[in-house]
């Protein structure tokens, strides 16, 4: 039985546990002639809950569990003399599921009995031509220990597939039926099934926060690899970026971090103030038609795709800046600079700052508007000195979004900077920055366990360091001025 | 009193007594003003004359148009893109809603205090600094601390906020919030001082304080205050002015108004049979 079905058929259990437990209440009330403590539903939700989630937490961890250890068992039949040189083990496993997926396929299509594929011996078949007779593809021939590794994968998987199967059922209809005797008009259903609900919405919280946990820990794990075999001094202290096929790179974060932050703030430059005054304008001048037409036209430019800008920065901004300010100015004569990918980013941020600015100044009370020109004050002093004051840290929120977004992003900086590390105080210069060089990092010819791979996660992990510094900061800023108001 | 109130005193009393007629003795006075929100027409022909260093209430059931008239007298019905008023309202002869008339001006002279405590977020110092700072009083810090500490004393809260002027507005009670925003009102020196219902969202002993700032305030600015409290007009006010409809029923001195109204829907309110 697949996955799929088991979830529907407990699903169908717990239908009937709820219908039943219903039932059961409503009766034994009606017999004994007493008040049930819940409505009746909340008796049929106990029921159905304990029959459908420990099922389901026994079905998650089921599937969790049993590949990393039918893994570590299968992998330690395969001697060290099937391994080629330079391969790793890991390569030679993803053989054997190739195979084991491969006798799947042979006893489904190729109509060979379970029997016959027992019975079948690399060292006289030709397992690899049979193979690929049916369409699975084994890059060379088949050594015995890796067929027999296969076949035990293949075993082991089918038997704890229906074991899985077994002991889900088991657990759902056990619980289910406890649940379903304990149904008792006295008993505190709404209690159960609301503690229940409770627990569900906290594990899907604990989700999230272990995910987050998962990611630095993967990171951290890679980044620890990395500083084993490249000073952890170089790396945050060198002013060079030069990785090397062959050993012998300078891969210091610096210039990569210089871009980044030159990047962002020239992108931050543009996009700030030009989002304000759109949320200003929206806010407090526009009348409803023009903000009803002109909001959704500019969260227009928050859905355009990241690469479609960088064309624009790249057949563009990227020419037009070259031709018009740089060589005028003798500036150099790149068309990737850090001025066009800082202009367009900042063009894609304006959304991001207007639009949740623009929700935080009408949010401010109209009270405050009044007061303000009760007193004989402008619009435009009213706008400075009450509203802007009141909007400040909803406003250094909606910033610090936006700065988020231009420290993570790629693929404009790729088109409109280019990809050379470089640390140079002119904008009109070609630079790069930390998640271009991840990119390139990771997707390089080198070998992953090679520190011109490795620092990518280092890489990384600073920028993750980073921006959870940025965001702590955000937040000190943003209480300290509440304390100060509110 | 700063010079400057002192002066519009003086020139107030030198017109109230060398023109002799009856016009000239009212501050504030309304004519055939009417007053629509879009389609609806909140106020019908409304003349009233109000008299200077006094207390008027405007009384009324819920939803009669006292704060859309409140709010025609300083023009703060201006901020409103569908509201549209007609007629004229002259204050001292000069009508506010003459061309060359600057409502920012005009609501330098005519404050205003609101339902709710609105204090800005900022401190209690910038709360009463702010209409001053803006229309230029005070040429140096000495003379804006000196308008700070005056206006918070005109508002009775000085004795208990001069030790923490520095403290936020916000994070005062209701009350002192109320008087603060009173104090902000003052400091800009106006003639007039408008309140809508300045007491429904404060508790009885807070309500109690800024009534009796109300008495005193009336020895020198001319106050128009909104309340839905029957027993508040009769304590605090002079004239009284019944508002049903969007029309002005009838207007009177505030102790025949409760003791003998002429009309009777005045009757019908004053005895709580409606509204
Ligand atoms: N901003 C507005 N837009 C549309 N109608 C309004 C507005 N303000 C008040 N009104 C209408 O005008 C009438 C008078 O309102 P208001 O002056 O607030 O009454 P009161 O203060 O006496 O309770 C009410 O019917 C109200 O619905
Ligand atoms: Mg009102």
């Amino acid at each position: 039985m697949s996955a799929g079905i088991l979830i529907v058929v407990i699903l169908g259990i717990a239908v009937l546990g709820f219908i039943l437990g219903r039932q059961r209440a409503l009766s034994l009330a009606a017999r004994d002639n007493v008040k049930l403590h819940s409505l009746p539903g909340y008796y049929g939700h106990s029921v159905a809950l304990f029959a459908a989630v420990p099922a389901f937490l026994l079905m998650i961890a089921w599937l969790f569990i049993q590949p990393i250890l039918i893994e570590t068992g299968v992998s330690r039949m395969i001697p060290d003399s099937v391994i080629p040189d330079g391969g790793a083990r890991s390569l030679v496993m993803a053989d054997v599921h190739r195979i084991a997926d491969g006798l799947d396929v042979l006893a489904e299509k190729g109509g060979l009995s379970e029997e016959e594929l027992s019975r079948m011996r690399a060292d006289f078949t030709n397992v690899r031509s049979r193979l690929a007779e049916v369409g699975v593809a084994v890059g060379s021939d088949i050594p015995v220990p890796v067929l027999d590794a296969a076949r035990e994968y293949r075993d082991a998987k089918h038997l704890g597939s229906s074991l899985m199967v077994f002991a889900v059922l088991v657990v759902s209809i056990v619980f289910a039926a406890i649940a379903y005797s304990r149904v008792r008009p006295e008993m505190r259903a709404r209690n159960v099934s609301e503690s229940f609900i409770k627990a569900l919405l906290m594990g899907s919280s604990l989700v999230a926060i272990l995910t987050t946990f998962g990611i630095v820990a993967s990171l951290l794990f890679e980044s620890i690899h990395f500083f084993q075999m490249y000073p952890a001094k170089d790396f945050f202290f060198s002013l060079t970026w030069n990785p090397q096929f062959r050993g012998g790179s300078d891969l210091g974060i610096i210039p990569l971090l210089w871009g980044t932050i030159y990047v962002s703030f020239v992108a931050l430059l543009f996009a700030v103030p030009v989002g304000l005054m759109i949320a200003i304008y929206l806010a407090e001048y526009a009348g409803k038609t023009v903000r009803s037409l002109a909001k959704p036209a500019i969260e227009i430019l928050a859905g355009i795709p990241t690469i479609v800008y960088g064309l624009f920065a790249l057949i563009t901004v990227g020419p037009f800046l070259r031709d018009w300010l740089a060589q005028p100015l003798g500036l150099g004569n790149s068309s990737s600079s850090v001025l066009t990918a800082g202009l367009v980013m900042g063009i894609m941020l304006i959304p991001f700052v207007s639009s949740l600015s623009d929700d935080i100044i009408n949010a401010v009370p109209q009270s405050l508007r009044d007061g303000s020109y009760g007193l004989g004050a402008t619009q435009s002093e009213t706008i400075k000195q009450v509203i802007m004051p009141a909007a400040l840290p909803g406003v250094v929120g909606a910033i610090l979004l936006a700065a988020s977004r231009a420290i993570g992003e790629t693929m404009i900086v790729v088109m409109g900077a280019g990809a050379a590390a470089r640390m140079d105080l002119n904008p009109l210069e070609a630079m790069t920055t930390v998640t271009v060089k991840i990119v390139s990092q990771l997707t390089g010819d080198t070998e992953f366990a090679s520190p011109e791979t490795l620092v990518a996660f280092a890489l990384g992990l600073t920028l993750f360091v980073f921006t959870l510094c940025l965001n702590v900061l955000a937040l000190v800023i943003v209480r300290k001025y509440r304390e100060q108001y509110d | 009193m700063n010079d400057a109130t002192m002066n519009n005193a003086l020139m107030s009393n030198v017109k109230t007594t060398t023109k002799a007629d009856v016009m000239t003795e009212s501050k504030i006075s309304a004519k055939n003003v009417q007053v629509f929100y879009g389609e609806k027409h909140a106020i019908k022909d409304v003349n009233i004359e109000i008299r200077p260093r006094s207390v008027t209430a405007f009384i009324g059931p819920s939803g009669c148009g006292k704060s859309t008239f409140l709010r025609c007298i300083n023009r703060m019905n201006d901020t409103i893109d569908i509201c549209r008023v007609e007629g004229d309202i002259a204050i001292d002869g000069e009508n506010v809603y003459d061309p060359k008339v600057d409502p920012v001006q005009l609501r330098a002279k005519v404050g205003m205090v609101f339902q709710k405590p609105n204090p800005f977020p900022k401190t209690i110092y910038e709360n009463v600094a702010y209409g001053p700072r803006i229309h230029g009083l005070a040429r140096k810090k000495s003379e804006m601390d000196e308008i700070v500490a005056t206006s918070l004393q005109k508002a009775g809260l000085w004795n208990e906020v001069k030790d923490r002027l520095d403290a936020p507005g916000t994070g005062l009670s209701g009350g002192q919030q109320q008087r603060l925003c009173i104090a902000r009102a003052v400091a800009v020196s106006p003639e007039v001082i408008l309140m809508d219902e300045p007491c429904s969202a404060l508790d009885p002993i807070a309500t109690a304080k800024v009534e009796e700032l109300i008495h005193e305030l009336r020895e020198n600015y001319t106050i128009v205050i909104v309340t839905h409290s029957m027993q508040q007009a009769a304590r605090v006010s002079q004239r009284t002015a019944m508002f049903h409809l969007g029309e002005l029923v009838e207007e009177d001195d505030t102790d025949k108004m409760f003791t003998n109204p002429n009309d009777q829907r005045t009757q019908d309110y004053i005895m709580g049979r409606f509204g």
